[in-house]
């Protein structure tokens, strides 16, 4: 081989190289900007609500109810409260029913069971809102009318998925050998379970539920059809349909003039506030339960 | 397992009696609850194909390629409607998958140790934006800038494709896709997220140490490692992208018909059952908004099943991504 081939050969292969750290530096460019975009939306929507809701977010807004259609002024309270009520109302229905499922899956069935009980819940996690309202307005509504009931219902099936699952994969971390020490002692099962198991997994349960209730306090289609039609003024009656923060947001939203525009902005920036504050104490929970717990 | 057996014996005679029964009560409510859970799923199947029903026998499958949806001459279709989702979902994940694999890279292997954890959670929490908010800032912000900047500029450049031609308009596919996208992003990069993080270390060093740039050892070590578990997230995503029915409404118009144009207005499946169910007159048009709602709900179902299918053993985390 002569000098100037070995010289050509290496060139080359110093172009070759060249060309794969140019493709790889691209590529880590390019992931970088991905997040960089996601982290960017995320900024941009905040900062919107932020910006467009403030001029309206204030005492008004929490102290008042929603005024007839054409009068001025008017707030949101009766939608808290609303939101408030459904909230509590599924949460009682969900979080029992979705733990029990947990312990069922986790604790009393066999591999094949747990597994095939994770995938129906995976499927009823999958399931369209909208359609979880069209299920409970044939169920409930049809006939009687909208009801908080009704409402709070579709709200709790969306989080019985989430709440169960949530619980499995708590149950999960805590370890097999705290059961097995309790069982030794002569503790029975359901003494183990409701004595040592729930109580260390407690801070994880909690985040599940959280994450359920952070995620059905925005929801709207379910309610579009159980509870959408309401009296005017604060209800605390589950026999009547309520306001709730959601679809006051959608109904003021779709409203033609600028300060039902400026309310459904102020409206979604207290939304917002909540649901970020309750996936933040939901994160801060869970990363407590799992040092605490097991790993 | 083994010490529950023997837990009994072990046990004060005059206890067993009481927490037998308590072991058997907790079981039974236990179980019962599961049985819930079941009976919920085919009780939301049954009750929606039972509204549908009287649909189902007037118009049959042909419903599902009649254009037309008119309450006046009781004439139902659901194509417009199948194309108005399908466009918006599938553009939203032509998007949001090699976006969220792209982030998924990034908090894997790329940022700093110190920056992975926050910028995951800030991309998840994109994920607890309520719907309604996004449909609304979706309407009042980003269509106004789509139709006055970005597809003018697009036309522009890309205007002899249909896809980008025709005039724009603050609502419309696009807008809806582009929603769709920022929901269903989150879902996708969560999952990936993990599955990059179960790729085996030595794999990944030995491609490393063999020469391979890092993009190389992404291309060839990690991508095909869990090529199943990204299909398995992009139809979570899509099977998210499906259901949305408030920011959808919100964003897309509100006409039925099919354009080849994405900056057109359009109506999915889901937003039209949203917008016209409780103003419902007839039975027959009560029941073709159930037909519809049956439609999506299988779709919806048909992607979870396979998402689950293909991911096989992947771990889906349920709890945190939507």
């Amino acid at each position: 081989m002569t000098r100037e081939e070995l010289q050509i050969r290496l060139e080359g292969r110093e172009g070759h190289l060249r060309r794969r750290r140019a493709v790889n530096l691209a590529m880590e460019g390019l992931s970088t900007a991905a997040a960089v975009v996601a982290v960017g939306v995320l900024a941009i929507v905040i900062g919107s609500v932020i910006v467009k809701g403030a001029g309206a977010f204030g005492p008004d807004l929490f102290l008042h109810s929603e005024v007839p259609f054409g009068e001025k002024g008017g707030g949101v309270a009766n939608a808290i409260v609303g939101t408030a009520l459904l909230i509590a109302m599924a949460s009682v229905c969900a979080v029992p029913i979705g733990l029990l499922v947990a312990i069922y899956a986790h604790e009393f069935s066999g591999g094949r069971v747990a597994f095939a009980l994770r995938f129906v819940l995976d499927v009823l996690n999958g399931v369209p809102t909208i359609v979880t309202g069209i299920f409970v307005f044939s169920l409930l509504v049809v006939g009687s009318g909208q009801t908080a009931f009704a409402g709070a219902l579709a709200l709790a099936i969306i989080m019985l998925p989430i709440v169960a699952r949530a619980a499995q994969e708590v149950l999960a971390l805590v370890p097999q050998a705290i059961r097995e020490g309790g069982l030794a002692l002569g503790l029975s099962r359901w003494k183990v379970l409701l004595r040592i198991v729930l109580p260390s997994a407690a801070g994880g349960l909690l985040t599940g539920a959280l994450l359920a209730v952070a995620r059905v306090a925005g929801e709207t289609a379910p309610l579009l059809f159980t509870c959408s039609v309401f009296a005017q003024g604060i209800s605390l009656n589950p026999a009547h349909a309520v306001a709730s923060l959601p679809l006051r947001i959608f109904q003021l939203a779709e409203g033609n003039s600028p300060e039902e525009h400026d309310e459904a902005w102020a409206a979604a920036l207290l939304l917002i506030l909540f649901v970020l504050a309750l996936n933040l104490l939901a994160r801060y929970l869970y990363a407590r339960t799992r040092s605490r717990v097991g790993q | 397992m083994s010490v529950q057996q023997l837990s009994p014996v072990i046990r004060h005679p005059l206890a067993k009696g009481a927490s037998r029964a308590g072991d058997r009560v907790l079981r039974a409510l236990t179980a019962l609850a599961g049985l819930a859970a079941v009976a919920l799923l085919f009780g939301i199947l049954y009750q929606v194909f039972h509204q549908a029903s009287l649909a189902i026998s007037k118009f049959g499958l042909g419903f599902l390629g009649a254009g037309e949806w008119n309450p006046v001459t009781s004439h139902f279709g659901a194509a417009d409607f199948l194309f108005g989702t399908a466009v918006t979902s599938c553009f939203a994940l032509l998007i949001a998958g090699p976006l969220s694999l792209a982030i998924a890279l990034f908090l894997t292997e790329l940022a700093p140790r110190p920056l992975r954890a926050p910028v995951g959670a800030l991309v998840e929490l994109l994920a607890a934006i309520p719907s309604v908010i996004l449909g609304l800032w979706g309407i009042a912000v980003m269509g106004p800038a789509l139709a006055n900047t970005i597809e003018p500029a697009l036309r522009s450049v890309l205007g002899f494709i249909p896809l980008f031609s025709g005039p724009s308009s603050p609502a419309g596919l696009l807008p809806a896709a582009l929603v769709l996208t920022i929901m269903t992003v989150p879902i996708v990069s969560s999952v990936t997220k993990e599955l990059f993080g179960s790729v085996p270390r030595e794999l990944k060093e030995g491609a490393l140490a063999l020469g391979a740039t890092r993009w190389e050892m992404v291309r060839l070590v990690i991508l095909p490692h869990s090529r199943s578990g990204i299909i398995g997230a992009v139809l979570l995503g899509l099977g998210r992208a499906l259901g949305e029915a408030i920011a959808v409404t919100m964003v897309v118009g509100h006409t039925p018909g099919i354009h080849a144009s994405l900056f057109a207005t359009g109506d999915t499946l889901a937003s039209r059952i949203a917008s016209e169910y409780l103003g419902a007159t007839t039975t027959l048009q009560i029941s073709s908004l159930a037909y519809l709602a049956a439609v999506l709900l299988v779709l919806a179902v048909i992607a979870n099943l396979i998402a689950r299918a293909v991911a096989g053993a992947a771990s889906v985390p349920g709890a945190v991504a939507r």
